[in-house]
């Protein structure tokens, strides 16, 4: 019985399901960034945006041959997203030495 | 002896001819760039000097042309300049022929004698130095002009004389005379040369038409717009046939008459003659120069280097008669009445210019022996009318004033002038031996035997005016009771570097009558001394005698005479002495017709249709640029939801598609 259901294909996802997964992920990410007044809260559904798209890429690399590329392009994302974090966390620290806030509708000076 | 000779053997003066050019441009650079603010001595010094070499440098051709016993015809030296395609190019180079080494001899003589007399004229100016590098210029331009093998050369000369002028007319730039005649004359000559270059346009057309063609059948023709070519048989015969008409002209007889318009502009030839009694506005040795002997023959000369087009077309030929012939009689009219010494002497420039017009003209009657005799004309007019000019500045510069009636009794006061400038009137009034009557007489003899006698008796009648108004001005300079007891200075002779060109250019106008010129420059050989007619010189020689009488008898004894003569003819006598009032037609051609009915539209439609379409383009842009303003809130969201958007907007757009 059990094993049926795990030889069942319907339990195993298919890229349908990932994708659909990585969407979500990706939609509230940008909900998250339109949303946000905190900047680290923006950075983070931003992080959500990236990782949505790394996980893409290792789906498609899987169900498509499962070559070894889209998922080393993955890491990549990761690494950049790293590095992007300390940098925008670094100008964040920057921000809030200089207005003691970090709300980003506060940051204003360019209008008009 | 036999030595000094042998260098003229080699062929070394012509082989270098590039050396004319090179000495005044580089005496120029150097003067004005580097002497010019440093020492007001040297850069006279130096500029007298590099023209004076330049002076030895052309009697060395002119040597060596005697010499070799050959008459050199063709470019001496010649670099490419312009490479546009084969058949097509252009080079600047040294023509040394027999008419440009006339030419050449008139130039670089009467510029080094100025040069000469300028550094005792100008002692005491502020500009010397811009004076100087400014007749080097004009030198330099005059003598490229005239040994232009091509007739873009030419006309890049052209302006550069044409600039030169201006540059010196307008030397005393504080006088707003001076400025106003500067410009007068540049605009004048500039609206001829628009007629001159378009006629270049249309030669260098059907030239690069037939020059694959009739091109290598003429020696030495390496492009189009040389000379060489334009002048050939084969050339004229191409072009004369071409079956174009504009206003019932050939485009050979228009163009030719275009090319005249620019000869016409810069020779001040009637109705643009305006420009050169304005021009007396400049330095006195600069009129001698350029507005005597040098840069208003540019015209004769051009007419006389396209002569073999000029004489395949009738029409364009007659119109320099008619035009030479009415400008000769017109400007001696004029001549008798005006005040201002240097007036008289550019009327009479004018006249005698006209005498050279005319004699190029009436060889359209069969004989070219109108051909010498204006080049003759030419020559000897160069040294006379120099002098008179370089006399009247001494004149000028010792009694500070133009005006004929302030003058007077100057006959002790300054010997010398007063010989040379004796000399120089009875050359101009054609008094045998001295030149001018021997060029006026060929003059005369020309227009008679082409059967011109309309002519003939104008210019027996100029002679006449002639003769009447330079005793006029000699009388009241030298003979008249003295007008200037009130002055501090008793006038005297300046230094010799004035006196010494006075004397060098006396010898000339008194002997260059004998020059055999006629024995290199012709047009048809077997013309030229075939006819002596017994009774006109007689004729010349007589009507001058009577002019002489006339003023003898005007200006030496009771003003009463004149002042009863004129008001006898004091209507006419008021017109002639407005100079028929040329200037206010002209005045009233521009300001009330040029100026209202065309300059005026065109200035509106540039300001309000040109420069309005551009500052409304200026508006709208300031404009857009205020309303989108408000879309940049700076709130880093707002743009996040216009980026969003505008992706979803994609999205939707791919995905219809």
């Amino acid at each position: 019985m059990l094993a049926s259901i795990f030889n069942s294909p319907y339990f195993y996802p298919s890229i349908y399901h990932w994708l659909v997964l990585s969407s979500a992920l990706f939609s509230i990410g940008i909900y998250g960034f339109l949303t946000r007044k905190n900047a680290v809260g923006i950075l983070i559904s931003l992080e959500l945006c990236l990782n949505s798209g790394a996980l893409n890429f290792v789906v498609f690399d899987y169900f498509r041959g499962n070559h070894i590329d889209g998922k080393i392009m993955a890491l990549f994302i990761i690494a950049v997203a790293a590095a992007e974090v300390v940098i925008a966390m670094a100008i964040f620290v920057g921000m809030f030495k200089h207005k003691k806030t970090i709300d980003v509708t506060e940051m204003n000076q360019m209008r008009n | 002896m036999q030595n000094f000779i042998n260098i003229f053997t080699h062929g070394i003066f012509i082989k270098h001819a590039w050396f004319v050019l090179a000495v005044p441009f580089l005496s120029f650079v150097f003067v004005g760039l580097v002497l010019r603010p440093l020492s007001k001595k040297a850069s006279g010094l130096i500029a007298t000097l590099s023209i004076s070499v330049t002076t030895l440098f052309v009697y060395g051709i002119i040597a060596e042309c005697f010499l070799m016993h050959r008459v050199p015809s063709g470019a001496a030296w010649q670099v490419p300049w312009l490479r546009y395609q084969d058949g097509l190019s252009a080079t600047l180079g040294v023509l040394v022929d027999p008419l440009s080494l006339l030419l050449m001899c008139v130039v670089t003589t009467v510029s080094a004698l100025v040069h000469l007399y300028s550094i005792g004229y100008m002692r005491g100016d502020e500009g010397v130095g811009r004076y100087f590098a400014f007749l080097n210029l004009f030198t330099f331009s005059m003598l490229g002009l005239v040994v232009a093998p091509n007739i873009l050369q030419i006309f890049i000369f052209w302006e550069l004389v044409g600039v030169s002028s201006f540059l010196l007319i307008g030397y005393y730039y504080e006088k707003p005379q001076a400025v106003a005649a500067s410009k007068k004359a540049f605009i004048v000559t500039r609206f001829a040369d628009l007629g001159f270059f378009i006629g270049i346009f249309i030669l260098g057309y059907y030239g690069f038409q037939s020059f694959s063609r009739l091109g290598p059948t003429v020696p030495q023709a390496l492009s189009p717009f040389d000379f060489a070519y334009l002048t050939s048989p084969a050339f004229i015969e191409f072009f004369k046939h071409e079956t174009y008409m504009i206003f019932g002209l050939s485009i050979f007889s228009l163009t030719l008459i275009l090319v005249f318009m620019g000869a016409c502009g810069k020779s001040a030839m009637f109705p643009l003659h305006i420009w050169l009694p304005d021009a007396m506005e400049g330095p006195t040795p600069v009129s001698a120069l350029i507005h005597a002997a040098t840069m208003v023959v540019a015209g004769v000369y051009l007419v006389a280097r396209m002569f073999p087009l000029f004489v395949a077309s009738p029409e364009a030929l007659g119109l320099v008669q008619c035009v030479g012939t009415f400008t000769c009689l017109f400007a001696a009219t004029i001549g008798c009445t005006q005040d201002d010494i240097k007036r008289v002497l550019a009327f009479s420039t004018l006249s005698q210019i006209g005498y050279m017009m005319f004699a190029l003209g009436v060889c359209h009657g069969g004989n070219t022996l109108g051909y010498t005799a204006s080049l003759f004309h030419l020559f000897t007019h160069a040294f006379f009318k120099a002098l008179l000019f370089l006399g009247a500045g001494s004149i000028i510069h010792a009694l500070h004033t133009n005006n004929v009636w302030e003058m007077g009794g100057l006959v002790k006061a300054m010997p010398i002038t007063h010989l040379t400038f004796l000399v120089a009137t009875l050359s101009i009034s054609g008094i045998p031996p001295f030149s001018g009557f021997f060029s006026k007489d060929e003059i005369l003899l020309s227009a008679f035997i082409n059967h011109q006698y309309l002519t003939f008796v104008i210019a027996l009648l100029v002679a006449g005016l002639t003769s009447f108004y330079m005793f006029r001005v000699y009388f009241l300079t030298f003979w008249s009771e003295a007008k200037w007891h009130g002055h501090v200075h008793k006038p005297q002779e300046a230094s010799w570097t004035m006196t010494l060109p006075l004397l060098l250019l006396a010898v000339l106008a008194a002997i260059s009558g004998f020059t055999p010129i006629a024995k290199w420059i012709f047009y048809t050989k077997s013309q030229v001394e075939s006819h002596r007619l017994f009774f006109v010189p007689v004729f010349g020689v007589l009507v001058a005698a009577f002019g002489f009488l006339l003023a003898m008898l005007f200006y030496t004894g009771d003003r009463k005479i004149v002042d009863h003569v004129v008001l006898k003819f004091a209507w006419m006598y008021g017109v002639i002495k407005h100079k028929f009032y040329i200037d206010e037609v002209y005045l009233w051609i521009t300001k009330k017709v040029i100026f209202r009915f065309i300059a005026f539209p065109v200035a509106w439609f540039d300001r309000r249709i040109v420069d309005g379409g551009v500052n409304l383009a200026a508006w709208v842009t300031r404009k857009t640029g205020w309303l989108l303003r408000f879309l940049q809130t700076g709130q880093v969201q707002t743009y996040g939801i216009w980026l969003v958007s505008g992706g979803l907007v994609m999205l939707l757009v791919l995905l219809t598609l």
